[in-house]
């Protein structure tokens, strides 16, 4: 590493890392401007610096490599942080009938195209969790951003991506252990063993995870810091000897974590997060060849037109159950087209295999789009006008009844 | 006083909205780190609003005393004035609980704690003055009066 390099190598080092995350800095701050989030313009300077690239970085790749894993567990944890275990509870009471159609909708073309292009049935599941999981992060930035939070069809909207970390809660263990693989014997024992260690993992964290809390949520700011990053490395790290991927540790120790520990903890991780998921990215497109990308841009675009339409499907249907009208529903569709870095995480899962580059590349262009389309569509989705045939059965507004939702006299 | 509908938002707050006599909708957003949003909905599109105020918790503090909020605190502060060492507290029955099934009489609270159970919370609708033949389930919330060193031994009980 850096330390036992010479002096000038950690000068160089230290000039490339700099430089990068300068670039980065730079870029979050233009996205920023524009209200759009900066995943995409990471994944474009890592393509720049990569394989292939107009420049290349040596020197701090080891660095970057093991920054990129620790962004992977932040981001898992702060995502199983993000939702309370009654929300989650909540969430799956009221969500699965639109989480099943989430599913159906969109992990299927993502799965269909790779098998259209000749993929192993691994990396066409892969695809599949790529065009499948909208990015929790965009969607609540931009529900914040254009202060529709207070608005009837958020919850319906919010539900929604509940049900999908749940989702992959299931779906990155079970991926893990189908890509060790080996005999189907071996990878039925290597899945049911992936399977009962986030059982029991999950039955820890949600029994003992309250007076856990409490026992870690004192001290100063950097005694917690220190506690709450160390056990999640070391969660995630034993996870990962199970072959149950260590980014689904860090989400149960995320969900573990309540009361105090839990806000502490959103304020004290999200800066160390939101850095290092900044490597992740960066790296996970430093792999990527520019020329993969560009075999892979019309596969890409063609996922992300329907990506787009399916995933609008989604959001008009969760939202109309909730009792939202056309416009309120129109807004929910659009919202939630954006995916983003759980679709670069479910790609990376993947890049050990013999598709992995092609993964890789497709994921990226199929971010890249709609990461960026999601957000400008729906700012201005009140003017996109609503066919006549979705409106046809409104004349009496349904309001299903929504357990979310309880009268207070 | 008008329905008043409850929404959770989750990883948000939570939502509060009803329509007020002149049939205009309006609603409260609590986010989860103490900010408010007043809300008031569009006739034309019922689901957005169309109005929107951002305040701080000290700018909602404001805003309720000039709504007269200021009335209720000040009979609240009195009776706590007048009961000296009284404590009010709410618990909740954790799913992990073995109170969960088990009646109020069961657990002999008020024999081991002295403090009393005056009314369980179950599914957002509080049932005041329950017996002692009262079942408790998971989820539900406790709410009880006493000393605060018996209120903390009512908790470890609950908890168990």
């Amino acid at each position: 590493m850096l330390i036992a390099a010479g002096s000038s190598e950690v000068a160089l080092g230290f000039i490339e890392l700099g430089a990068l995350i300068f670039l980065l800095s730079l870029l979050s701050r233009l996205a920023g401007r524009f209200g759009i989030t900066a995943v995409p313009l990471y994944l474009l300077v890592g393509l720049a610096v990569g394989e292939g690239g107009f420049v290349h970085i040596d020197v701090s790749i080891e660095f970057v490599e093991l920054g990129a894993e620790i962004g992977v567990l932040l981001l898992l944890f702060a995502l199983g942080l993000e939702y309370s275990e009654a929300e989650l509870r909540s969430g799956l009471r009221t969500g699965l009938a639109p989480g099943l159609l989430d599913m159906c909708l969109n992990a299927l073309p993502g799965v269909a195209l790779g098998f259209l292009l000749g993929w192993d049935p691994l990396a066409a599941i892969l695809l599949g969790g790529v065009t499948w999981i909208s990015s929790s992060g965009i969607v609540s930035k931009v529900l914040a951003d254009l202060g529709r939070l207070g608005f009837r069809e958020t919850p319906a909207v919010l539900n929604l991506l509940v049900i999908e970390d749940l989702a992959m809660a299931v779906y990155l263990p079970v991926v893990a252990a189908l890509i060790v693989g080996g005999t189907i014997m071996a990878t039925a024992t290597s899945v049911t063993i992936a399977l009962i260690t986030v059982a029991t993992i999950l039955l820890i964290a949600l029994k003992f995870g309250r007076p856990l809390s409490n026992a870690i949520a004192g001290g100063s700011d950097e005694s917690f810091l220190l506690t709450v990053f160390g056990i999640t490395l070391l969660v995630a790290g034993v996870a990962q000897q199970f072959e149950v991927s260590g980014a689904i540790g860090a989400f149960l120790v995320g969900l573990a974590l309540s009361g105090r520990a839990k806000e502490r903890a959103e304020i004290l991780i999200s800066p160390l997060r939101d850095l290092f998921a900044a490597i992740f990215f960066l790296f996970f497109s430093l792999q990527i060849d520019p020329t993969d990308l560009l075999d892979a841009a019309g596969p890409a675009l063609a996922l992300a037109v329907v990506g787009v339409f399916t995933k609008m499907a989604t959001g008009w249907y969760a939202a109309g159950r909730t009792g939202a009208g056309p416009r309120g529903r129109m807004r929910a569709a659009t919202v939630v087209i954006a995916r983003g870095e759980f679709s670069i995480v479910i790609a990376a899962l993947g890049s050990e295999l013999l598709d992995g580059p092609e993964l890789g590349a497709l994921a990226a262009g199929y971010v890249l789009v709609t990461a960026m389309v999601g957000p400008l569509i729906t700012r201005y989705s009140d003017h996109i006008p609503i066919p006549d045939f979705l409106t046809r059965n409104e004349t009496s507004k349904q309001i299903s009844s929504n357990a979310a939702i309880s009268d207070r006299s | 006083m008008a329905q008043v509908r409850e929404t959770k938002l989750p990883g948000v707050g939570v939502r509060h909205d009803f329509t007020t006599e002149d049939g205009t909708d309006i609603g409260v957003l609590v986010h989860r780190d103490g900010r408010r949003e007043i809300l008031v909905y569009d006739t034309g599109d019922p689901d957005a609003c169309s109005s929107l105020v951002s305040l701080s918790a000290a700018d909602s503090r404001t805003v309720s005393e000039l709504l007269g909020a200021s009335q209720v605190t000040e009979v609240v502060s009195v009776v706590q004035q007048n009961i000296e060492g009284l404590a009010i507290e709410w618990i909740e029955i954790a799913a992990t609980s073995s109170r969960g099934g088990e009646t109020i009489g069961d657990g002999q609270y008020r024999t081991k704690t002295g403090a009393s159970i005056v009314a369980v919370i179950r599914d957002d609708q509080s049932i005041p003055a329950p017996g002692p033949d009262f079942e408790l389930l998971t989820n539900d919330v406790v709410v009880a009066v006493g000393t605060s060193e018996g209120l903390t031994m009512l908790r470890d009980l609950i908890h168990a």
